[in-house]
């Protein structure tokens, strides 16, 4: 039995480290451990409520946009504000353009070197590559020639010797399957992307001013809407949205799914490796007729339990019975025992590190051996992120998503089945990209209308003034970050922030063991997965991407009695 | 040529890169070349005499390594370095430089990435770039941020030694952002304030401007040399004006128009947005002036206040919303070292200075603005 030890897990946002072991072949124990922890919650406390989307938008600089979201949500939750139409379609604008940059971001750079062997590509017959590419797409970068010229560039760097991000990979490991020429074609659009990502960003530089970090606002959206003024949203940023938005959808179509589903045609075993858990979760998002309107979201709200597609199963944030936090193998202490998990409002957590003393070579994972907390809902693990919510979409009847998982399953030739694994994952990813760029232009074009009948609001100013608010008052506010389920929980008390906290995805889908001693969605997805060598685990690189990790950490902080009380929670 | 010992059966080319050969290898022609040099050349603020010398250097320079690290951080500095919009800057700046170790990007992991770090810290020892974003946990022997079972403490100390400069990227690095913001629950702590034996730079914002990122990195290997620094260690070229003197609604200010309400008419119409808690006027940046995302737009530009994210503390200058009392105007002259580190606590008397400086036919009405917001603030309170 071999311990094997993968940190830095790279390719991610933040800190992570994953220590399995290894028998026979497989992978049968896995520990996941956040390593890294700053402060937020207690940093909150005190500060002005409509401050408090800037402070959580720095949580994450890779899925920026979505704490301040959740975070405007739970503050207009806590006082009672409703936002214009329009603000609410900003907040979507925004939201979709997150989505398409993010999953492409994670596919072409983050994911891809898990799949495509660089090296590989050096050895493609350019003329074939192109044939290759042109059979599957329409896409016009596709001639000989671009494909020649790219692998000459390639070549030429690899002969540097100076390989730089490309240094060390596991190329020439026997689990890369693709051929040579699809290995250049992933090389080629892992370069277009990242040119293509700067582009798709800029909805967030008109809408809030800068990306990343845009800027959101309690109440509505900064942006005022003028269409006979240079300094607002007029005919030009308008058409401005458009064109990103077209050519955003074009490249997800014609360049991001092709080589999704090239890709997994050549990894359909990886359908059956990495399902992990049996409970998914999705808080649900992109409103359509506004975020009280749950039954209108694009993604509906629920939770699917032991993959049972026949029923979805309501989740209420503001139940102080669902949601709870758990810090049994975290390190911090609970004042009620650390074996009792306590709902965000009431949560408390004191950071106590008793791991081992650094530098050191494993984590004692019979102890505490994280700095992520464990959430559940009523004691269930759950997995979160796009194949959570395309499965509630999916077991809700949402005829869009029911359309696109028949056909690529069709086109794959796979089982509903192949959907809880690794592969289903990466998939599902791709697949609500491809949507959320057609609801994109919804939301545009409802945008423009509401403009053309006469509707520029952008902001409700009834209760900006802290005068205005109640002595003290609680809200939640719920969102999809593109790597999952992400809620915000506030108290507000004398017009400052009483308490704050965060529940994040990569909390729920990368947390240590229960009090029960029940793995969430990292670990379990490991057990059983193959490595065929310890030395080089590409196979754990690519089920841990599969999720999109992001580590940051969002850290629960907050003060009671006057002594500080610290829960961390890592994203 | 040699086995290459990263990537078994690849030959290395032994004779080193320049920039003007690996341009022609990536198909751009000597013309493409000359733009781009005098493309960067104007960026870093070099006369039109200078730009031979740029392209002089860039054709003689091998790419550095470059070693990047992320201790307690948000990964914005990262995203917003690959948003870098000059159309050669991702094909070309990204491949000059070797980047050896990012967390972010780099294909190896683990163990593999941990050898690609060491093998460059032995092999380029003095020569290496080394790129910080994140601020360095110093309390309880800093055990709030470990990579590879080390502590960012132990491994910043180490990769500085053998490094040529440092470049602290973003507000963490240089001043400690949020998380060294009140009450600091993990000792969160910039980098100069830890290595004090090699050159720093700078770079702070939260993020930074994704071109300020590059032109700091393209100053450095055109010149072999770090850019000029003002007395906070930033790159005087981007930040040595302050936005409120960049910006294009400065006009408004100087004529007393100001937005009132989010929303409302004046903000239809772009006024000024002093009295939403614009901190425009007491921040360094190039906001203004480069603007965000190839010049797409920038906060106030896109209706909301700047909120001084360049600015060391700026967490703790809020609330947000909340009009600054008073801030240094001495003309657009003037510089943060002249103004000193006395930001947030100047005089009443500097704004009175600032709007008699600008206009005097306004001076009336942006004195009763001023003194008005500071008897409401007090009435706030």
């Amino acid at each position: 039995m071999a311990r094997v030890v993968v940190d830095p897990i790279t390719r991610i946002e933040g800190h992570l480290r994953i220590e399995v072991e290894i028998k026979d072949g497989k992978i049968i124990d896995a520990y996941s451990s956040g390593t890294m922890v700053r402060g937020f919650e207690l940093i909150l406390k005190g500060r002005d409520p409509r401050d408090a989307w800037a402070f959580t938008e720095r949580a994450c600089g890779v899925c920026t946009t979505v704490h301040a979201l959740a975070s405007v949500r739970t503050v207009e939750d806590a006082l009672g504000i409703a936002i214009p139409p329009n603000a609410e379609l900003v907040r979507n604008l925004m939201f979709c353009a997150q989505y398409m940059q993010d999953h492409v971001v994670h596919f072409y750079h983050l994911h891809a070197l898990d799949w495509v062997d660089v090296v590989s590509a050096l050895k493609a017959d350019p003329k074939k590559t192109s044939e290759i590419a042109q059979s599957i797409s329409n896409w016009p970068k596709s001639s000989p020639k671009y494909f020649s010229d790219l692998q000459k560039k390639l070549t030429a760097f690899v002969q540097s010797g100076q390989l730089g991000i490309f240094a060390n990979g596991y190329w020439g490991h026997a689990a890369y399957k693709l051929p040579a020429e699809v290995n250049l074609i992933g090389v080629a659009h892992y370069l277009e992307a990242l040119e293509w990502q700067k582009e798709m960003v800029k909805v967030h530089t008109i809408l809030g001013g800068k990306n990343p970090h845009p800027n959101y606002l309690v109440g509505g959206a900064p942006c005022a809407v003028n269409i006979d003024d240079a300094n607002a949203l007029n005919s030009e940023r308008l058409a401005m949205l458009s064109k990103l938005f077209e050519d955003g959808q074009e490249f997800i179509e014609k360049v991001y799914l092709p080589d999704l589903l090239a890709v997994a045609s050549f990894y359909k075993d990886w359908g059956g490796i990495g399902g992990g858990l049996t409970n998914y979760l999705s808080y649900g998002d992109l409103p359509a007729n506004g975020y009280a309107d749950i039954a209108k979201f694009k993604f509906p709200r629920g939770i699917i339990l032991n993959r049972n597609l026949a029923e979805v199963i309501p989740v209420d944030g503001h139940d102080v019975e669902q949601i709870k936090e758990f810090v049994t193998h975290s390190w911090y202490d609970y004042s009620v025992g650390d074996n009792t998990g306590l709902h965000p409002w009431s949560g408390e957590t004191k950071l106590n590190y008793t791991g081992p003393k650094p530098p050191y070579n494993h984590l004692d994972v019979k102890a505490k051996y994280s700095w992520l907390k464990t959430p559940r809902w009523k004691g269930n693990p759950m997995e979160v992120g796009p194949l959570a919510r395309l499965l509630v979409a999916f077991a809700s009847g949402n005829q869009e998503v029911k359309e696109v998982v028949t056909s690529t399953l069709k086109t794959l030739n796979v089982p509903v089945a192949a959907l809880f694994s690794t592969l289903g994952r990466t998939a599902a990813r791709g697949l609500e990209t491809k949507l959320i760029a057609t609801w994109a232009k919804e939301f545009l074009a409802q945008f423009i209308a509401n403009i053309k009948n006469g509707d520029t609001r952008m902001f409700n100013n009834e209760k900006w003034e802290p005068s205005t608010w109640p002595e003290e008052a609680k809200g939640v506010g719920m969102t999809e970050a593109p790597r999952g389920a992400l809620a915000h929980w506030i108290v507000i008390k004398n017009e400052k922030i009483d308490n704050y906290q965060l529940v994040v995805p990569s909390t729920w889908n990368a947390s240590p063991r229960d009090d029960k001693g029940n793995m969430s969605s990292y670990e379990s997805a490991l057990i059983g997965t193959p490595v065929k060598d310890p030395e080089k685990p590409l196979e754990i690189l690519r089920t841990i991407h599969s999720f999109d990790p992001c580590i940051a950490c969002a850290v629960h902080l907050y003060d009671e009695k006057g002594k500080y009380i610290h829960q961390i929670q890592t994203f | 040529m040699n086995e290459n010992p990263v990537m078994p059966g690849v030959t290395i080319n032994e004779n080193s890169v320049t920039y003007w050969e690996e341009m022609k290898r990536q198909g751009y022609s000597r013309r493409d070349f000359l733009k781009f040099a005098a493309w960067i050349s104007a960026f870093i603020g070099i006369e039109s005499s200078g730009v031979g010398k740029v392209v002089r250097a860039m054709e003689t320079k091998t790419r550095i390594p470059v070693v990047w690290f992320h201790f307690q951080e948000c990964t914005c500095c990262s995203e917003s370095f690959i948003r870098s919009s000059h159309p050669i800057v991702a094909d070309v700046v990204l491949d000059k430089i070797s980047l050896d170790y990012t967390e972010t990007l780099q294909a190896a992991a683990g163990k593999q990435a941990e050898e690609a770090l060491h093998s460059t810290m032995k092999k380029y020892k003095g020569e290496y770039l080394m790129m910080v974003e994140g601020s360095v946990p110093t309390d309880d022997g800093g055990v709030y941020c470990c990579i590879g079972g080390r502590t960012a403490l132990d491994i910043v100390k180490e990769a500085a030694e053998g490094a040529k400069a440092i470049v602290a990227w973003g507000s963490c690095a240089s001043n400690g952002c949020i998380q060294s913001s009140r009450p600091n629950p993990t000792g969160a702590t910039p980098i100069h304030k830890i290595i004090s034996v090699k050159p720093i730079i700078n770079v702070p914002g939260c993020p930074p401007i994704a071109e300020v990122m590059a032109g700091t990195i393209v100053h450095i290997l055109t010149f072999d040399r770090i850019p000029q620094l003002d007395g906070l260690g930033r790159p005087k070229a981007f930040y040595s004006r302050r936005v409120h003197d960049t910006c294009y609604r400065r006009p408004n200010y100087d004529a007393g128009l100001f937005v009132n309400s989010f929303d409302d008419e004046n903000a239809k119409r772009g006024y000024c947005l002093y009295k939403m808690g614009c901190r425009g006027p007491m921040t360094y940046n190039s906001c203004g002036v480069i603007r965000w995302n190839n010049g797409v737009s920038y906060p106030i530009q896109s209706g909301h206040g700047c909120i001084g994210c360049s600015e060391a503390h700026f967490w703790d200058n809020g609330p947000f919303y909340q009009r600054l009392a008073s801030f240094p105007g001495f003309g657009i002259e003037t510089t943060a070292d002249d103004i000193g580190l006395a930001l947030g606590a100047v005089t009443v008397a500097g704004i009175a200075a600032h709007a008699v400086s600008t206009n005097i036919k306004k001076r009336k009405l942006i004195n009763a603005e001023v003194e008005n917001g500071q008897s409401e603030e007090k009435g706030g309170e």
